[in-house]
């Protein structure tokens, strides 16, 4: 492989390149585009919803499809949107901001790829296969264990593999905050995305085995007649509910903290501040994952739990608020008396504090039990986790996206389109979902195909649907200024006057990230090189031959198998020949794990003579 | 600047426009408009929580706005460097101890009204009804009167009413917001809740958990009247003679098409045990057909004929024989006779 790797390449030798890297800055493009893609499904489904309910009675869509849709829209959006989403970010940036070459297992990095890539194209398979699962995002049994057709069947399969793939990332992660950072970059000295990214990582590895779990029950129950959740032969469905939410939960602050991760480094970046109350911010950070697994049965509040376990849980919930609330504070004071630079970035951050503080807000109304014996699985929940998915998560992406797009890409996306994508975006999300919670009062339960002209839910209806639209506009804005900006002038390393490692190095950087090791003197490290007046980090090495990992079609090839025997176990209720698809598909991926074990891969070393020859 | 002032004009006009929507609602079905016990505690809580929040955003929209006009880049100052603050103890202690106190606020009232609605100790000296949910339909079991209804739920109102729920199928979760939140339906275990109704009216209930296709077409009505017009409908309904012939010829054709088509295997008619389908002792007196559709002969004639058409996935389609338009028409003469009491949901004031 060559470094100076500027020469035009064929596109067949590009998509092998991507098919086969073991970069994580390649991976993390993999995961932007696939995710992106999945967003702009999840983003489709979500319009037919807006479209079907923009009236009142309306037939647009059939009530059965209508249940397919919402169901894939909420499962795109969690899983196969909003986690590779993250996970783009967290492969692009993480190591950069620790300092390191790559991630500590970069074969498994690709491994995750492809297995949450395998996933969810075997997810949406459904869609041409006689029909998508249709039993809610939540696939509360016995609705789940009962649906007709292999809907959900292909829920489970697909976010079983997917899963794997997630919680290989997960932990892939953890290892590499914990064994791959640079010399001097301490725990306390870590930037905050880091910081959440690795806390996030923990709660992958304690919540996705839940899900792994709950999935295989399921699967059990619907392709091997199992009864873990059929009443009738003494099995229990509210189990169900708590294995889901178990993981549920977690998952939530899985998909926010990273992001709160983004929100302090953007405004500590355009603040030109240091973070305020950095070590409260952690803390913080880790109070809200701790809690985060505390709190599950807050979305089972009108199960019939009972009002002693209802109120531990309300009180539980409640708490959660006092870390958040610390963090919105010191983002406030990170802002208060700082130098202010408003760009697109900054806008989505800014936009942020403001939803994600009525989202908090709306939280804490739904912890109180009793009130949330009304807002329960009405409109007001589903215009609260919007609230906060979109507000926090959706905001927080695009803020990263425009704040790192110099890093991922060497381009920096231009200013106008992304002004004109917030605030239509932004504008349509408060239409589309600020009345959503006053629907929910009014009597509009969640999940509802139609509601009917004489329930007074007309307006607050059409007014949410005109919203979307300008989400959608504001979405298709993004995609044409990252197109366009591909033919822009060059980023240079440090556009932003950064202050966090991943400015030091070139946008993008090379596959080796760090010529030679930086050196990290204290918290934001480049801020203390710059304003101490050298501009660029110390190296903690001398200049020496650089040791890489090889690129291997393997973890391809292994999801690859998965996703065949993933057919096989779904159609093998329907006729046992498929059982050698199934058999088949283990047998392939074994293979290749058999492969990979025995074919000795050291990787390749670069030369001290090649790095030489590379301008800094 | 130009773009802040937007934003916030934005805010301020859609907080308008909330406001106005916020009519609170259709009467009988908003949250908003507490027409019984366990909508007003629940009311009461969410107007206090909502104030108490709303004083927290207003004071980060404080401090937000004044950020934003007061430290935002300014013309001669691009290169200014601001201070590098690395925290403050007695602020950050502040806006961590503020936080617990409001939420205190919030937590006692709470706790209390969880335990108050939670209370069925009195059940066993007051009217129970067993509530089966069913995919997509709602079965009432008036414990001990030998009263069964479907669809339609007649209560006493000022008395606590509780009741006993189960699922037959899938979950369902019960709610009636004008009246009281929502409980769900199990299929394994019974939950008990209690309404109370302050005055007469008919209240509009729906599902609240997703239970199939026509999860959004299983629509119910609490109808509360007074209790001595409670007791004379109880008296109604307990005297009603399911053998009793229709009158005029085409009803009584259709009294004999329900037989001859053994629709009774499904559908009981006066106090039975049967509940494959909805009991229709007072079909006749129904809110509304089948829960969604408009209380007439042409809608029961367009349910008959094809179920599937109103509430798709329904259990009825397909296990009956096929009905001509004439034989549909006369099952539904007979069956809009079914009206035993003449405390029906318009004397409720539907």
């Amino acid at each position: 492989m060559s470094i100076a790797a500027t020469q035009k390449r064929g596109f067949g030798a590009v998509l092998w390149d991507y098919v086969t890297t073991v970069d994580h800055k390649k991976i993390a493009h993999l995961y932007l585009f696939a995710g992106g893609l999945f967003f702009l499904i999840g983003g489709l489904e979500a319009m037919l919803i807006r479209i079907q309910l923009a009236k009142p009675d309306n037939d647009f869509l059939s009530a059965g499809l209508y249940n397919e849709v919402i169901t894939m829209h909420g499962t795109t959006m969690i899983f196969l949107a909003a986690m590779p989403l993250i996970f783009a970010l967290m492969n692009a940036v993480l190591p950069l901001q620790i300092g390191a070459r790559d991630v500590a297992f970069p074969y498994l990095n690709s491994l995750g790829f492809w297995l949450f890539m395998f996933g969810g194209i075997l997810l949406n398979c459904s869609w041409f296969l006689g029909g998508a699962p249709d039993a809610g995002w939540t696939a509360y049994a016995p609705l789940s264990t009962t649906s007709p057709g292999h809907g959900v069947d292909f829920y489970v399969m697909g976010l079983q593999i997917a899963g794997a793939g997630t919680l290989i990332g997960g932990i892939n992660f953890l290892v590499t905050v914990v064994n791959m950072r640079a010399p001097g970059m301490t725990y306390m000295r870590m930037p905050l995305f880091t910081w959440a990214s690795f806390i996030a990582s923990v709660l992958i590895l304690f919540a996705f085995p839940a899900l792994t779990v709950g999935l295989f029950l399921l699967m059990f129950d619907r392709m091997f007649g199992t009864a873990f959740f059929d009443v009738s032969l003494g099995g229990n469905t509210i189990i169900w509910e708590h294995i889901f939410w178990i993981f549920g939960h977690p998952e939530v602050y899985i998909l926010i903290l990273p992001l709160f991760g983004v929100f302090s480094d953007v405004f500590s970046t355009f603040a030109k501040k240091r973070l305020f109350g950095y070590t409260a911010m952690v803390f913080a950070t880790m109070l809200i994952a701790f809690l985060g697994f505390m709190v599950w049965a807050h979305h089972m509040f009108t199960v019939g739990l009972g009002p002693v376990a209802n109120s531990i849980f309300s009180i539980a919930t409640m708490a959660i608020a006092v870390p958040t609330g610390i963090k919105i504070f010191n983002w406030l004071a990170t802002l208060w008396g700082g130098n202010i630079t408003i760009n697109s970035a900054m806008l989505w951050a800014l936009a942020f504090i403001p939803t994600f503080t009525i989202g908090g807000m709306t939280g804490v109304m739904v912890a109180s039990v009793a009130a949330d014996y009304q807002y329960h699985d009405s409109y007001f929940v589903v215009a609260h986790f919007h609230y906060v998915i979109v507000g926090g998560t959706i905001f927080g992406i695009f803020s990263a996206l425009h704040y790192w797009w110099p890093k991922m890409f060497g381009r920096i996306l231009r200013e106008g389109l992304g002004k004109l994508t917030f605030w239509t975006f932004f504008i349509g999300f408060h239409l589309t979902f600020f009345i959503q919670h006053f629907l929910g009062l009014m009597g509009m339960p969640r999940r509802y195909w139609v509601f009917h002209s004489g329930d007074g839910l007309d307006l607050g209806n059409l007014i949410s649907t005109i919203g979307a639209f300008f989400m959608a506009f504001g979405v298709i804005v993004f995609i044409i200024n990252a197109i366009l900006t591909a033919r822009d002038a060059k980023a240079p390393a440090d556009p932003w006057d950064g202050r966090t490692l991943e400015w030091a190095t070139a946008s993008p950087p090379a596959h080796y990230n760090f010529k030679q090791t930086p050196l990290v003197r204290g918290l934001d490290p480049l801020w203390i090189e710059k304003s101490e007046g050298k501009g660029k980090m110390t190296p903690a090495e001398p200049l020496g031959e650089i040791h890489m990992p090889n690129s291997s079609f393997l973890p391809f090839l292994f999801s690859l198998g998965l996703f065949v025997a993933g057919f096989g176990f779904i159609y093998q209720t329907d006729n046992k020949a498929w059982l050698a698809v199934l058999i088949g598909g283990m047998a392939f991926s074994l293979g290749t794990m058999v492969v990979r074990s025995m074919k000795d891969d050291l990787g390749y070393h670069i030369s001290k003579e090649e790095l030489e020859r590379e301008a800094d | 600047m130009k773009g802040w002032m937007g934003k916030l004009r934005v805010l301020t006009l859609l907080g308008s426009i909330a406001l106005v929507l916020s009519g609170c609602g259709r009467e009988n079905l908003s949250a908003l408009i507490p027409k019984g016990y366990g909508a007003e505690t629940s009311l009461d809580l969410i107007i206090l929580t909502a104030i108490v929040m709303l004083f927290v955003l207003v004071i980060v929209m404080i401090l937000y706005v004044t950020v934003l006009i007061r430290f935002r880049k300014k013309k001669g100052k691009e290169d200014f460097v601001p201070k590098q603050v690395e925290g403050n103890k007695t602020l950050e202690t502040v806006w961590t101890v503020i936080p617990i106190i409001l939420l205190i606020i919030i937590a006692v009232p709470t706790v209390i009204a969880t335990f108050d609605l939670a209370d069925t100790k009195g059940a066993k000296d007051e009217l129970n009804v067993d509530v089966t949910g069913n995919q997509y339909w709602w079965h009432f079991n008036y414990n001990g009167q030998e009263i069964q209804t479907s669809q339609d739920l007649y209560i006493p109102t000022g008395e606590k009413v509780y009741l006993n729920m189960k699922s037959s199928d899938v979950i369902h979760s019960f709610w009636v917001p004008s009246i009281s939140g929502k409980m769900d339906v199990n299929p394994e275990n019974e939950n008990t809740m209690y309404i109370e109704a302050y005055e007469e009216g008919v209240y509009w209930g729906k599902c609240a958990e997703l239970c199939g296709p026509s999860h959004s077409l299983m629509d119910f009505k609490v109808i509360a009247v007074s209790p001595e017009e409670f007791e004379q409908w109880v008296s109604d309904m307990q005297n009603v003679d399911p053998k009793a012939v229709a009158e005029g010829e085409t009803a009584q054709e259709g009294q004999a098409l329900f037989q001859e088509n053994n629709c009774m295997g499904c559908h009981a008619i006066g106090s039975s045990p049967v509940q494959v389908g909805p009991n229709l002792t007072n079909f006749g007196d129904r809110s509304k057909v089948a829960g969604v559709l408009d209380h007439n002969k042409e809608n029961v004639m367009k349910w008959i004929m094809n179920p599937e058409s109103v509430k798709p996935g329904n259990k009825m389609t397909g296990n009956y024989p096929t009905l001509s338009e004439e034989e549909a028409s006369k099952i539904a003469d007979y069956l809009l006779q079914l009206q035993p009491s003449e405390i029906t949901p318009e004397s409720a004031g539907n």
